[in-house]
């Protein structure tokens, strides 16, 4: 077993009275792709930022690649490659320059940045906008630039806080695809998403996030195999009915969930459930049987949805 | 500072250092030494965007200037100007110029130490950006500093050389004032980017400054006319401020203008100290601001 490249130990931060990060602990092994999924105010970006050297911890112990942030910080950060979730690329240059800029920080050599930054445009798709202004590129050009600006230097670590949110689905997918690309050739991947699907996706292993602290930590398959039935039965009888009709559904599934448009029934064979539910006489203005997802797991784990 | 020091990490951790650790410590090298100028390699492709605007005004706005005062108002101004009761007078154009010098200096710092700071710190956050390199906060301002000085300098010899074509300079020593302007705005510019480096919002305050700190600071700074001919309770607006200080200094060496020596020791100490107080707290403001 190779040696962790990110540790954390009951990592804190706290801003005045908010526990952004209230004690977390986790290890990623190196070419793992390890996720971060929680709803919004969950503590992801700002874990993100303590790991990526830049915010400064309140308490706990983080280790990345082995030095401490607090002494070692532009040493880890030469390592890291950083997609924040705010894109921050600058707009006063144009699309290449913005490779060449961000290179130097790095203290490369300009022919290395040169060759690179015409590989990585290559790489982002982005061949053609080389000499564009940032403000022209659509959203999903931008994140595929600000990963490229983020791979300049080789990273070992690429974080990426919320890659797609905001990108239509098209782009999500282009994006995907970009970063199994990188997976593939064995760079550690650390992602926040609050999309299940992202996670499902891109993520060998994650923690669920909730309120700064860690709700459960898995395998995708493993957290909904702990926490979620195998299938699941989505009815709905209309917004003001769900709650009533419930009531008269106790004993179907394994456990219920009543959301505000609709019933889930936990079960490990949703039509069957389906089937009872009809026979009772109660007849769903519409049905519908899909496998557990993330989803249902941090609606078990937090009685919320990850997306209110 | 030991502890930011590379070595003491391989001889703190049990046996040799992991090859990525190494690694790190190796890539860390050039950054923690060359970053401010990397950060000073940004801005200056920053400035190639806006170099036409620059040059018109840089090459603009000392023809007007000096035309406008030196062939115009200087016309009307017959008597020479004194700069203290009692002392011999020079004339008006000669007086001037130099103010015009130190102020073109501190226009030039005006712009780019605040709206850029604000832009780089919210509106378009490349500080965010290059602090999630290796680059650290204190460089940031560093590399800043590096850029605006070069473009102060350079705006300032401009300035200086058409002020030898209005032969406006009657001293040998007259090259010095550019270095007397370069300071005066710096000294200005780097308590300006501290002060905008705290605001979390620009709700006008940027406007603010401009229109009631730098115009009247140019009204009451012994510009246009000596600081002695203002009434005795305006005086002290001059003496803490900076265009004053570098008018006053640039005019020592750009006529000899006569003060006694321990005041032209004054104008320098006061400028240092400004510029000096300015860039340590906009660094100190920088790292807890984007280490948050
Ligand atoms: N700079 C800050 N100052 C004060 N509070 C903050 C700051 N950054 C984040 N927070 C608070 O910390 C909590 C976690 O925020 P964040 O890490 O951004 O969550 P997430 O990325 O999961 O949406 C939120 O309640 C947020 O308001
Ligand atoms: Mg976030």
């Amino acid at each position: 077993m190779p040696a962790p490249v990110i540790t954390a130990r009951d990592l804190r931060k706290q801003y005045e009275d908010v526990a952004a990060v209230d004690g977390i602990s986790f290890e990623v092994s190196p070419g793992e792709s390890f996720g971060l999924l929680g709803p919004n105010g969950a503590g992801k970006s700002t874990t993100m930022r303590m790991v990526g050297a830049v915010s400064t911890r309140t308490s706990g112990d983080l280790e990345i690649l082995g030095l401490d942030p607090n002494a070692h910080g532009p040493d880890i950060r030469s390592q890291l490659g950083v997609v924040p979730q705010a894109d921050n690329l600058d707009t006063e240059l144009r699309v290449r320059e913005n490779l060449l800029v961000y290179g130097r920080y790095f203290g490369l050599p300009r022919r290395t940045i040169a060759e690179r930054a015409d590989e990585l445009l290559a790489f982002a798709q982005l061949e053609e906008k080389s000499k564009a202004k940032v403000d022209a590129l659509s959203g999903g050009m931008k994140r595929r630039l600000t990963i490229a600006r983020a791979l300049i230097n080789d990273p070992r670590i690429l974080l990426l806080d919320e890659p797609t949110t905001g990108l239509d689905p098209q782009a999500r997918h282009i994006l995907w695809d970009r970063l199994f690309r990188l997976k593939e050739q064995g760079t550690t991947l650390v992602l926040t998403t609050h999309y299940m699907d992202e996670a499902e996706q891109l993520c060998d292993r994650l923690i669920v996030v909730d309120h700064g602290r860690i709700m459960a930590e898995g395998t995708p398959a493993e957290l909904i195999r702990a926490h979620s039935s195998r299938e699941v039965l989505e009815v709905r009888f209309g917004a003001d009915r769900n709650a009533e009709v419930a009531k008269r559904l106790e004993g179907v599934g394994d456990r219920i969930e009543v959301l505000p448009d609709r019933i889930l029934v936990y079960s490990a064979n949703g039509e069957a459930e389906l089937v009872r539910i009809t026979e009772a006489g109660l007849h769903p203005i519409t049905s519908l049987v899909r496998r557990s997802s993330l989803e249902d797991v941090f609606l078990r784990l937090t009685g919320r949805s990850l997306i209110e | 500072m030991s502890a930011e020091s590379p070595r003491q990490q391989a001889t703190d951790a049990p046996g040799a250092p992991r090859p990525e650790t190494a690694r790190a410590l190796a890539a860390g090298t050039r950054p923690r030494r060359f970053g401010a100028w990397y950060v000073a390699e940004h801005r200056f492709r920053v400035m190639r965007s806006y170099l036409q605007t620059m040059l018109a005004t840089g090459i603009g706005s000392p023809i007007i200037y000096l035309y406008g005062l030196g062939a115009g108002l200087a016309s009307l101004i017959d008597a020479p100007v004194a700069s203290q009761p009692g002392a011999e007078g020079v004339p008006y154009l000669v007086f001037v110029a130099p103010a015009l010098l130190a102020s073109a200096a501190i226009t030039v710092a005006t712009e780019e130490f605040s709206y850029p700071i604000m832009l780089g710190y919210k509106w378009n956050p490349t500080f965010t950006g290059m602090h999630a390199s290796p680059i650290r906060p204190g460089q940031i301002v560093d590399g800043i500093v590096i850029s605006v000085t070069v473009r102060i300098l350079a705006t300032s010899a401009v300035y200086y050389l058409f002020m030898l074509l209005f032969g406006a300079v009657p001293s040998p020593l007259g090259y010095l004032a550019v270095l007397a302007a370069t300071l005066g705005g710096l000294a200005f510019g780097h308590l300006l980017m501290a002060y905008v480096s705290t605001l979390e919002q620009d709700t006008g305050q940027i406007a603010l400054v401009m229109r009631f700190l730098v115009l009247p600071m140019t009204l009451f700074s012994g510009t246009f006319f000596p600081l002695s001919q203002l009434p005795w309770f305006l005086q002290p607006i001059g003496w803490v401020s900076p265009l004053w200080h570098a008018t006053e200094l640039s005019r020592v060496f750009a006529y000899g203008y006569p003060e006694p020596l321990w005041l032209t020791v004054v104008h320098v100490v006061v400028l240092v100290a400004m510029a000096a107080v300015g860039w340590i707290a906009s660094r100190r403001i920088a790292a807890r601001r984007l280490g948050r």
